[in-house]
């Protein structure tokens, strides 16, 4: 299988190239993870994060063919050859496809994400109906792995000031929360040109998001939670 | 002053919402005028001498350029907060922006009321 790979190291490379392997492999039932570790068998300067290898812990975010997902449930077979991985788009890259993720993470602590709620805690747990319980689906399992902020071109262009997919996604998860008081200043934060309102509803996060989940329906929900408090 | 990143203008949902309401204003007006003239064959310069002698095409169209100024500028303040940093330029450009949008709506007053 012949892949094509983005190779930088700044402490030794003036710019970034793209080196060619070849590795003897059927694509079978193997993701793209398998064939990277073997690829590092080959050459151990070979840089990439992973961890749990199936899809759970987001750490071997990449752009694959074009397209931000997860390598460990990438099914080779699937792919294109050559294949063509490059570092996610848009973060500063610290080595081949290991990218920092600091801005990421910044925009994500400056939602909150946390449960908020000024009430004595109660001897077991805070209750909910299973109906509230369910508005929290396809929100609380967002893994932050990053490909649908790295597929935005909103967060490229402004990733200082606008939060992104992944951290809009995670302020509707707390905000959809019915054990959460924080609400009205968790909708303050956001009422603002640059940190929400730079979503123009590309939905390239919907696109690519491993997990299926949708930024852009939390995003308009937020919009709707706005416009339903100041008309 | 400090060099750091500044968010928290606490607008937006406004010009979101207004961006929307405007592009409604605009559809329905390039609608009904479009299926207006396709209905009008043989569509001459008496034709439109008649279609805006009365004051509701008049204001019809006031209210669409109205949107269409809203609308352009929040679109153009848009892409000046992309693309213009320095703060200072960014308000002149702003400032020179609603004072010709002004301007047009003067102006269209004029055109449509032939004043």
């Amino acid at each position: 299988m012949k892949f094509r790979i983005y190779r930088y190291n700044p402490d030794v490379d003036t710019k970034p190239y793209m080196q060619d392997y070849d590795l003897d492999l059927q694509a079978g039932d193997a993701m793209l993870l398998d064939a990277l570790m073997l690829l590092r068998q080959q050459d151990d300067s070979l840089g990439f994060r992973k961890s749990c290898r199936e899809g759970v812990c987001g750490s071997d975010a990449m752009n694959i063919n074009g397209r931000n997902g997860l390598a460990c449930i990438t099914a080779l077979s699937s792919l294109k050859q050559p294949i063509e991985i490059r570092p996610l788009p848009g973060l500063p890259v610290i080595r081949d496809l290991i990218v920092d993720m600091t801005q990421f993470f910044k925009q994500y602590h400056s939602i909150k994400p946390y449960l908020v709620n000024n009430d004595p805690p109660p001897e077991t747990e805070r209750l909910q109906s299973p109906q509230d319980r369910a508005e929290l689906d396809g929100l609380y399992e967002c893994i932050l792995c990053a490909c649908c902020t790295t597929a935005c071109p909103s967060f490229w262009w402004n990733p200082d000031k606008f939060v992104g997919p992944s951290g809009l996604l995670q302020a509707y998860r707390f905000i959809a929360d019915t054990r959460d008081q924080d609400t009205a200043a968790r909708l303050d934060n956001l009422e603002d040109p640059y940190r929400l309102f730079r979503c123009h509803t590309i939905m390239n996060c919907v696109d690519v998001c491993p997990k299926e989940l949708n930024p852009t329906e939390a995003i308009g929900k937020i919009k709707d939670m706005m416009v339903k408090r100041t008309v | 002053m400090v060099n750091r990143v500044v968010t928290g203008a606490h607008y937006g949902l406004r010009d979101w919402l207004a961006q929307r309401v405007t592009a409604v204003v605009m559809a329905v007006y390039v609608l009904v005028l479009a299926v207006y003239l396709l209905l009008q064959p043989g569509f001459g310069y008496e034709n439109w001498i008649y279609l805006f002698s009365g004051n509701v095409m008049r204001t019809f169209s006031m209210l669409f350029l109205l949107s269409l100024f809203y609308h352009a500028w929040i679109g153009v303040r848009d892409i000046v907060m992309d693309y213009v940093k320095p703060a200072g330029i960014r308000l002149l450009i702003h400032v020179l922006v609603i004072l010709a949008l002004i301007l047009y709506t003067i102006w269209s007053v004029q055109i449509l009321w032939g004043l």
